[in-house]
């Protein structure tokens, strides 16, 4: 019975933390934006108006439940469910800290991309489902876009698969600080497994895989569907994309997803190549840094610290760029990005067999 | 080739960009009126003026809305005639003598018993200020005049009770048909003599 407790108290913290994080992403978002436009953003609730989005979220929750008359209403209720779901349960096999992890998955990375492209189908449900020109073609934008991209972000990740000769999310962290069991090379030649630090970080491991971990940050900005990949959304042409029929919760639940998802994206990214739950402080003679900031405490820290590092990247990028252009988009993805990725999973081959 | 390098370069450049911008917005925006020489150079920090707690300083002589004197008018009506959308609403009445001076020294002869102006329909061309011939028509550098009902934009500036009204009505009144009585008593009279 107990075994099925941690169960539920781990799924209620996990959906917990992606609220609480997308109250906080929405309004970080608002702040960045309006510092980067010289604004100065919600200011009237709470102090600095940090309150505003729990404000904002009140309002939605006492908000109708529309569904258009004309709308296929099961496809339409479902989507919103379907789409937070599948974000939420990705959250399922990211690793914390040393030995916290929700589910331990031989498979986790596997999992985990299994699961997020779920999403795509929520998305399409959605537009189907609201029987709108603007949401269909916001949903097949976004399932064109999202399908594309899993491509170079799939290659980037077996790239370090490759070079991490494991699936399990929780082993490849460990690989990439001073817990780990096997030697780690700083670009190939200089021992660093007692040294840790962000010198065993896996983007300093092997040179190319800084050009992966590019790859895959691009990627996952367009399947999160943020700017400058945001053609899904489009709010100058198609209103809100897929999720312009939806009212009060079902809307805050696709809000909630976005939001989950740059999370979790940025989370896969810093565990794949930013050194996971590993301290970016190495151990330089006497003073044993990465030894002292080893640890469950610490690894939530820094993995959380990491994360929302990228988050506010991904931020900094959205308000920084313009939107692309379809034809553009798919440019990128198939003659620039795939070709990119194809060359680095390459490269982890040869750097496996002759130089590890 | 060249095209990646373009376009790794110019996105880094945009990235810079707004990196100083998103560090530069700690410091307020000066208010400053826009007569400041500084005005249009204000480039550094936010632009946003926090309206009910902050107010940018605007001239005396700023024309935003409408005031009436009503001590001075005369109620001559040359407002209401000028105006060219109809927004101010007049209704006057005869006094029985002088009423009284105004500031510049003309002679008021009428009551106001109705002066309205809707400040919804105004259009801020002033007309009604140039032709007051009182100067009791004036605009005012007030500009916050928001309000929750559109009726509370109609500003009734006239400052007589309908029964006071009414009595001066009744008096005016009383007094032409003692005239017209002393009128027609007097052709009597001249026919008569005659």
């Amino acid at each position: 019975m107990n075994f099925y407790l941690t169960y539920f108290i781990i799924a209620i913290g996990l959906f917990g933390f992606s609220a609480l994080f997308a109250l906080f992403g929405v309004y970080a978002e608002r702040k960045v934006s309006a510092f980067i436009q010289d604004r100065l953003g919600p200011t009237e609730t709470g102090k600095y108006g940090s309150l505003q989005t729990f404000a904002d979220i009140l309002k939605m929750l006492q908000k109708e439940l529309i569904t258009p008359a004309a709308a296929d209403k099961l496809l339409f209720m479902l989507a919103p469910a379907i789409i937070f779901i599948a974000v939420y349960m990705g959250f399922a096999a990211l690793p914390w800290g040393p030995g916290l992890v929700p589910a331990n998955l031989n498979l986790g990375l596997y999992y985990v991309f299994a699961i997020i492209s779920i999403e795509t189908l929520g998305i399409l449900m959605a537009g189907w489902g609201s029987n709108n020109k603007y949401s269909i073609l916001g949903a097949m934008r976004s399932a064109a876009q999202i399908i594309s991209y899993e491509i170079p972000a799939g290659f980037a990740i077996i790239s370090v698969v490759m070079i991490a000769q494991t699936l399990n999310l929780q082993q490849i962290s460990a690989q990439q600080g001073i817990l780990s069991t096997e030697t780690i090379k700083f670009s190939g030649f200089w021992d660093v497994t007692s040294t840790g630090g962000f010198f065993a970080w896996n983007v300093f491991r092997a040179p190319h895989l800084l050009i992966a971990f590019v790859i895959y940050f691009i990627a996952s900005l367009a399947e999160s569907n943020r700017a400058p990949f945001d053609i899904p959304e489009a709010e100058s042409e198609l209103v809100a994309g897929f999720h312009t029929e939806y009212t009060g919760l079902r809307f805050a639940l696709v809000f909630l997803a976005e939001y989950s998802m740059m999370f979790l994206v940025s989370m896969v990214g810093v565990i794949l190549f930013l050194g996971a739950w590993n301290t970016p402080l190495p151990n330089v003679g006497p003073v044993h840094l990465a030894t002292w900031t080893t640890g469950a405490g610490w690894g939530i820290l820094w993995i959380v610290m990491k994360t929302l590092a990228l988050v506010a990247v991904q931020m900094w990028i959205r308000w920084t760029l313009p939107r692309f252009r379809v034809d553009q988009l798919m440019t990128l993805c198939w003659k620039v990005l795939t070709p990119l990725a194809f060359a680095c999973m390459l490269i982890s081959g040869i750097w496996r067999l002759w130089l590890m | 080739m060249n095209n990646i390098i373009k376009g790794i370069t110019t996105t880094l450049k945009g990235l810079s960009i707004t990196f100083r911008h998103l560090f530069a917005s700690h410091k307020k925006r000066e208010l400053l009126p826009a007569s400041d020489n500084n005005y249009f150079k204000q480039l550094e920090g936010t632009n946003t003026i926090q309206y009910p707690h902050q107010k940018l300083p605007i001239p005396e002589v700023g024309r935003y809305q409408l005031d009436v004197e009503m001590d001075d008018c005369i109620v001559c009506d040359l407002c209401a005639k000028v105006c060219p959308v109809n927004c101010i609403d007049i209704e006057s009445i005869k006094a029985t003598e002088a009423i009284g001076q105004t500031s510049d020294g003309t002679t008021k002869r009428l009551y106001a018993a109705k002066f309205d102006i809707d400040m919804a329909k105004c259009m801020y061309c002033g007309l009604c200020t140039i032709v007051c011939p009182t100067e009791c028509i004036v605009m005012t550098n007030q500009y916050d005049k928001s309000v929750f009902q559109l009726s509370d934009l109609t500003y009734q500036f006239s400052d007589m009770s309908p029964e006071m009204a009414a009595e001066k009505r009744a008096e005016f009144d009383l007094q032409q048909a003692e005239r017209q009585a002393a009128k027609l008593a007097a052709l009597q009279k001249k026919e008569e003599g005659a």
